[in-house]
């Protein structure tokens, strides 16, 4: 079942698209990563499905219902953090869970607000006032009103921001938590892409608001499409070795330098190949991390 | 619609800015009781001393009625100011917090949050309201002690006998709450407006300072649109105590001199509430959530 269906939403403020003819959906229990360069449209995006922004054209369904039309019988499944964790400095962490509780159809207890303050590490501050907490300790707070009414779908933007690599990692545990566990919808952007690649199970990558890559992290992340760069003192000679080769097939049609996508068991062959052709090899890395495919989508298409 | 009214009401209830129209009340208010309670007669002297020829007065002029007068003239035209500090913040400060995207993807409409919104704004302007009303009317009665209400107008003298004193300080204060009110709304609308919490201050008690400037210069341009402006009624609390007169010229208890002119303001104030309230609303649906 879809939790989010996006069909074609665009949106333009003034002369700039923020976002351009974007379609996706995000399936019941996936980890769904959200990915853009800063200014992609990432935040204009999670603006949209949360009903803060109006799309300029297009349609998004949550639970396959439109969101226009269903929006606050919509809303109340879906728990969400948007980009900062901006909060009520003159409240304590409590007071914020008690007050969202309080705008929640469902009747949340005394004891769920204590367990949200729990898993998200604040049950020893929980009488403290925001201002004095920390950046990290706002972005736990943020993460717990957005789970304190148990939503189907979470939406987290930037969600470890701020964080410490403890914190960082006590946001990864959660989330592979909330999806494996207790079986929830989480959609996350992050500039971690390392901490992405770990937890989502499904890949978007957009940029200049349009969509770039998209699919499973498995597939995108195919050891049979292991991305390769050589450096060699004679490029040209290089090229023309390839090209008579079997390797020629692998050749990515790129002018920042000699790029394959090959399996990596070709990897070892294409080293042995090009030092038999005489060709002065200086470097032949391998690019398979998120971060690297990440790189070179978005640098496609600049 | 009342659980999104409580949470309004305890946001504005821990906020510390709330206390300070409170405290500035309270301080002023004090300041001008205790200056009255140490040089009164030199005061009420004062206020006499034109009249003390042809009229005798017995009984004690400086009493709790005419200290709230003096106070409701001094202070109903500075709460308005008091007031924007809040109302004003409204949503422009939740903008500027950036917690307007967390209230606004919870599971009720903008309506609803901007109509809570102006439900606690208003309550909070009703309840400074009400501080003044016990501050300048009662504890004004406990310092000085009932009498009949001598008033000074312009050109005549007014008595009103003390048991004809306090539904008109009822009916003043209602309509002072509509005055205030109306105050409430357009700082409502500016702050629907911006995405900072100053301009929408500034700009309400800017609007006010201008259009009471506009209300009360007697120039015969401004005298078409001074009917329509709101703050041309805000200070119509004062017919309450007019009285209307019979045929011996003496002063007809429970009645009111001009009735109508209070209902007009009233209407016109009410529709000012309607039309910056409507205003805000739109505005606020329309708008996308960018802090």
């Amino acid at each position: 079942m879809s939790v989010i269906e996006v069909q074609d939403i665009s949106k333009q403020f003034g002369t700039l698209k923020a976002v351009d003819s974007l379609s996706f959906e995000v399936q019941q229990g996936d980890v769904f990563g959200f990915l853009g360069q800063n200014g992609s449209g990432k935040s204009t995006t999670i603006r949209m499905l949360l009903s803060l922004i109006h799309p300029s054209s297009g349609s998004i369904k949550l639970f396959g219902l439109p969101l226009k039309e269903h929006r606050n019988e919509l809303l109340e499944k879906v728990g969400a953090i948007i980009e900062r964790p901006d909060l009520y400095p003159y409240l304590t962490a409590k007071e914020h869970l008690q007050l969202f509780a309080k705008v929640r159809k469902k009747h949340i207890t005394t004891s769920d607000i204590n367990a949200t303050l729990e898993k998200v590490g604040l049950s020893n501050r929980s009488t403290d006032r925001v201002q004095t907490f920390s950046l990290g300790m706002k972005q736990r707070l943020g993460i717990g009103i957005a789970l304190v009414h148990n939503p189907s779908l979470i939406i987290l933007d930037e969600p470890t921001n701020g964080l410490d690599p403890q914190g960082i990692a006590d946001i990864r545990h959660l989330i592979q938590y909330l999806a494996k566990e207790e079986g929830k919808t989480v959609f996350v952007s992050s500039h971690l892409l390392s901490e992405i690649e770990q937890v989502a199970s499904q890949i978007l990558i957009i940029h200049k608001g349009k969509k770039v890559a998209g699919g499973a992290t498995r597939q995108l992340l195919d050891p049979n499409k292991t991305i390769v760069h050589i450096t060699t003192l004679n490029e040209e000679a290089a090229l023309k070795a390839i090209k008579v080769s079997t390797f020629a097939n692998y050749l990515l049609p790129r002018k920042d330098g000699i790029y394959f996508c090959m399996p990596q068991e070709q990897i070892p062959l294409l080293h042995k190949a090009l030092v038999m052709a005489d060709i002065p090899l200086l470097n032949v890395e391998t690019k398979n991390s998120l971060e690297d495919y990440f790189l070179q989508v978005t640098s496609n298409t600049q | 619609m009342w659980k999104l009214i409580s949470v309004e009401l305890y946001k504005i209830y821990k906020r510390p800015r709330t206390y300070i129209a409170f405290g500035a009340i309270a301080a002023l208010i004090v300041v001008i009781q205790l200056g009255l309670k140490i040089d009164g007669e030199s005061y009420s002297g004062f206020l006499m001393k034109d009249i003390n020829d042809t009229l005798s007065i017995e009984g004690k002029i400086l009493n709790g009625y005419l200290i709230c007068y003096i106070l409701l003239q001094l202070l109903l035209v500075h709460v308005p100011l008091l007031v924007a500090l809040i109302a004003a913040d409204m949503i422009s400060g939740e903008a500027n917090l950036g917690t307007l995207r967390l209230i606004f993807t919870t599971p009720y409409s903008r309506t609803q949050w901007v109509m809570a919104k102006f439900v606690a704004a208003s309550t909070y302007t009703i309840l400074l309201l009400i501080w003044l009303a016990f501050l300048a009317l009662f504890v004004s009665i406990w310092i000085f002690g009932t009498d009949d209400l001598f008033l000074m107008k312009s050109n005549y003298v007014v008595l009103i006998t003390e048991g004809d004193v306090m539904w008109r300080y009822v009916g003043a204060f209602v309509f002072a709450a509509f005055a205030l009110m109306t105050v409430t709304s357009l700082g409502f609308l500016m702050s629907s407006l911006a995405n900072n919490s100053i301009g929408p201050i500034v700009g309400t008690m800017s609007a006010i300072v201008f259009l009471t400037i506009l209300s009360t210069l007697n120039i015969p341009l401004f005298s078409l649109i001074k009917p329509y402006l709101f703050t041309t009624h805000m200070n119509n609390w004062k017919e309450f105590f007019d009285l209307q007169v019979n045929a011996d010229n003496e002063a007809i208890k429970g009645s009111i001199l001009n009735i109508a002119k209070i209902k007009n303001s009233l209407i016109v104030l009410t529709l000012h509430i309607i039309l910056f309230v409507g205003a805000s609303v739109l505005i606020v649906k329309k708008k996308d959530i960018l802090s």
